[in-house]
């Protein structure tokens, strides 16, 4: 059986990109932020995990308003980066497993969640940096499964229904017949707002909350509607959507291993998180 | 159909400062708007924009608010006729701005006000 061995977030921003292209890990403004992936980076050395869960929400390489999926899994061999218009350099493609998203899709079906499957699917900036970031070396050939999440149009999933997506994904990857030590990641946040006289708002101390809350008062998060988790995380601070179902899957004992704030990265308070999952002990009757 | 009973963004409680929700109004409102920013994704499309704007605009089906919005940068409203950030982004990209620079066209700063405004959410 295929088990989970941790969860890992991380922030996304097209600018991370463009600073490694032109090789600016070193550089003052960048290093607090690359820094915070040598902890993960040395985690993933050693425990050397089989294929990623990555849940994530596409900015229109992809997905276009025409069809807009609230919930969507890829489900293909292959999966190619593409031009999203900001000038980033594109990535070579990255590896499926098709076997794990289809059995992740009947479960999460099973489980009456319906997600939209994807055959094709481009992954933009928002997959393709943390899997970089993350695997380095590896990037490109372990084996993925991306998971999209609407945050662009509302309505949007509350945090509570994304969180219960993380759930029936984490019995589906845990019921997974191959024998895979599977990690999984939740990209974007945290508090950020793009647009409006309000663009540049950051929240600090939400954002603490947030990551406190990933091994910690998870329900006091899931209590937030919509409308106040754009009041509280910005228009795009929404994205703690992926963080919130990445925390979903983590189905045993979490334990926090690493984490990294700092702001800002462009107009991103930027975090990474690394959670252990270890098998729930049994508890006496 | 009770529609009192949204909790969504778009629900009874009142607006955000400065804060535009991209929902069922924004979505239908901003269809043709964004549906040319998609476009931008292609190279060759974008050069077909910067070759005539205006043009390009009409294709796509801009109203002339979108499409005088379009000519004059103006974010704000672009974003009042529907414009989404994400796609929106994808326009700041031809026009070689960052978000920093997309930042402090909304607010009315300088650049540099506008970083110091991001530095200070350190102290907050």
């Amino acid at each position: 059986m295929a088990r989970i061995v941790g969860g890992l977030a991380a922030s996304h921003v097209p600018a991370i990109g463009g600073a490694m292209a032109k090789g600016l890990q070193k550089d003052p403004y960048w290093a607090p932020f690359f820094d915070g992936f040598a902890a993960p980076n040395r985690w993933l050395d050693e425990v050397k995990p089989d294929a990623a869960v990555v849940i994530y929400n596409d900015h229109g390489l992809n997905f276009f308003l025409d069809k807009m999926p609230t919930f969507a899994i890829g489900a293909a061999p292959e999966y190619r980066n593409a031009d999203e218009g900001w000038g980033l350099p594109v990535m070579a493609p990255f590896t499926g497993d098709t076997s794990l998203s289809w059995h992740i899709i009947e479960t999460l079906v099973d489980a009456e969640f319906d997600p939209v499957t994807c055959q094709e699917m481009l992954v933009d900036h928002a997959f393709s940096l943390p899997m970089e970031l993350f695997f380095r070396d590896r990037a490109h050939a372990i084996p993925a499964v991306p998971v999209v999440v609407n945050t662009v149009q509302h309505p949007l999933p509350t945090l509570a229904r994304c969180f219960k997506l993380g759930q029936a994904i984490g019995r589906a990857i845990e019921s997974h017949p191959e024998d895979l030590k599977v990690v999984v990641i939740g990209t974007g946040g945290l508090s950020h707002q793009l647009e409006g006289e309000r663009a540049g708002f950051i929240n600090k101390e939400f954002d603490k909350r947030c990551m406190d809350a990933m091994t910690g008062d998870i329900d006091s998060i899931l209590r937030i509607n919509q409308r106040d988790l754009v009041e509280l995380a910005g228009s795009q601070g929404v994205e703690v959507m992926n963080w919130v179902a990445m925390r979903g899957a983590l189905l045993g004992d979490v334990r926090e291993l690493h984490r990294n704030y700092h702001l800002p990265i462009s107009n991103t308070a930027s975090g990474i998180m690394l959670l252990e999952n270890r098998p729930k002990l049994a508890r006496a009757a | 159909m009770n529609q009192a009973v949204a909790t969504g963004a778009t629900g009874a409680k009142g607006e955000i400062f400065g804060t535009p929700i991209f929902g069922p109004a924004a979505a239908q409102k901003g269809y043709a708007l964004n549906k040319m920013c998609f476009s931008f994704n292609d190279a060759a499309n974008r050069a077909d924009f910067v070759k005539d704007e205006a043009g390009y605009c009409a294709r796509y089906g801009l109203t002339a608010e979108q499409t005088d919005a379009i000519l004059k940068r103006d974010l704000l409203r672009l974003l009042a006729h529907g414009g989404n950030a994400y796609y929106l982004a994808k326009f700041a990209g031809i026009l070689g701005l960052n978000m920093q620079d997309i930042g402090a066209l909304q607010t009315g700063m300088t650049v540099e006000q506008f970083k110091a405004k991001l530095l200070a959410a350190r102290d907050n």
